[in-house]
């Protein structure tokens, strides 16, 4: 459910703090906010290459967390359709233009016998 | 009669994930057709959940009087695989419980709807504070549950033991589907479903068939992940006789009127409510029905979703048969 809202049409945009990558926002596809321990993976795929979880890092409201510490937080939730932020490390800086966006997310929804989350694909144009 | 109207704020989920209507919005919606109950799952509506600011307290008990609403059941959900690599202790799940029957007590609502891998120790648990504090905790009887599966009648065993007033049942009318809802066959088959299995999986399902080889067959018939979906979809479906409902009556305290499709006819295409709602006239039922609107995953893909129409007609339906002589 959801799965087409998860990559978000506007917000593409180059980190801004001197390293080389950039952002994309997210909405979970599920339709209640779940604490961040449940959410075990936001997996992108840049133009086909995929971009490992270490060079990612996962903001919500303004905290940002990296993908090891999630397993282990508690006390904050990713909203239901809250627009949350992944942002990436890339070698080289991001070429203008389009680029391919594929994000998996997995879930561990308690009363569900199979991994919960989606998948969605998206060309977006890089903003300024 | 006094069987009345309600919506649970689910059935609008898509506008409010897409924050095209706020949580005011939802309920000036239910309100404007007469829904006057409401129906809230703080997970997906209370930014901050579990904490409850001043603020939203204020705004909710403000918004019930400016539409005439009235709060009717929240759902509480027990997260047991918060953590990775444990399961919650008992403790640690009823501690759960207890923060969603206080966030019920301060919001006012009479119910709190446990989800239904709520286990029966964590029930039986939970009675005595729901009962000090005045709440009915009711597991829903959700598909493909039905009461006397064995789940359910460890359940009831539970609560005939307990002795508590505070347990009962919220039964989920996604147990009386009686065809297959085409809304999801057609998702399919825009997902590239072959039609030949589809009808397959359709036919056996509306011909209340064995749905259980259904995988299987699919399977060996050289189908694919979209129609093995479907056809594990078709056991996620079940078609009970409501009158199934009569021997729990009083222990029934609220029903989640789950719909896929209202037709422009105001009818429900696969769940048969006018067979459904003279059970409960019969059985004096006194709670609320409360419209739970699931069809907008299925049609997303291809067509706008309308939620506030999709409910507005099955409140039409309702009061159609709720008007009727028994």
């Amino acid at each position: 459910m959801f799965d087409k809202y998860i990559v978000c049409e506007e917000g593409f945009r180059r980190l801004d703090d001197g390293r080389t990558g950039g952002r994309i926002e997210v909405r979970m596809p599920y339709y209640r906010g779940l604490g961040l321990s449940m959410v075990e993976a936001v997996n992108l795929v840049l133009d086909g290459t995929p971009v490992p979880p270490e060079r990612t890092t996962f903001t919500v409201h303004g905290h940002a967390y990296t993908f090891a510490e999630l397993p282990g937080v508690f006390d904050d939730r990713w909203e239901m359709g809250e627009r949350a932020e992944l942002a990436f490390e890339t070698d080289g800086p991001l070429a203008p233009g389009e680029h391919d966006v594929a994000i998996t997310i997995r879930l561990r929804i308690s009363y569900m016998p199979v991994p919960g989350g989606g998948a969605d694909r998206k060309r977006l144009p890089l903003g300024a | 009669m006094t069987i009345k109207r309600g919506v649970s704020l689910y059935s609008y989920q898509e506008e409010y994930f897409l924050r095209t209507m706020s949580v005011e919005d939802c309920i000036a919606a239910a309100a404007d057709i007469g829904a006057h109950g409401i129906e809230l799952i703080p997970e997906q509506m209370i930014l901050g959940y579990p904490v409850i600011t001043g603020e939203f307290a204020d705004s909710w008990s403000g918004w019930m009087e400016k539409y005439g609403t009235t709060p009717t059941a929240t759902n509480a959900f027990v997260d047991t695989k918060r953590h990775p690599d444990r399961w919650l202790t008992l403790d640690e799940q009823l501690a759960s419980v207890r923060t969603d029957i206080d966030i019920a007590v301060r919001l006012k609502f009479p119910i709190v709807k446990a989800t239904i891998n709520f286990s029966p120790e964590l029930m039986e648990a939970a009675a005595p504070y729901a009962e000090e504090r005045g709440i009915r905790l009711l597991l829903e009887v959700h598909a493909p549950f039905h009461y006397t599966h064995p789940w359910i009648l460890r359940h009831l065993e539970v609560m005939d033991k307990a002795g508590s007033s505070a347990l009962g049942f919220m039964p989920d009318m996604g147990t009386y589907v009686k065809r297959f809802p085409r809304v999801v066959s057609e998702r399919a088959l825009r997902d590239g479903a072959r039609p030949d299995l589809v009808d397959l999986i359709v036919s056996t399902y509306d011909d209340h068939g064995d749905v259980h080889g259904l995988m299987d067959t699919v399977n060996y018939m050289g189908g694919g992940a979209v129609e093995m979906g479907l056809a594990r979809q078709a056991t996620h479906y079940t078609w009970n006789d409501p009158r199934n409902m009569l021997d729990y009556m009083p222990r029934i305290g609220h029903i989640q009127a789950k719909f896929y499709e209202m037709t422009e006819d105001c009818t429900e295409y696969s769940i048969p409510y006018d067979e459904i709602i003279p059970v409960l006239v019969e059985g004096g039922y006194d709670g609320y029905l409360s419209s739970e609107y699931e069809g907008n995953r299925h049609i997303q893909d291809a067509y706008p979703v309308d939620s506030v129409e999709q409910v507005r007609r099955q409140h039409v339906m309702f009061e159609r048969l709720l008007s009727q002589p028994a």
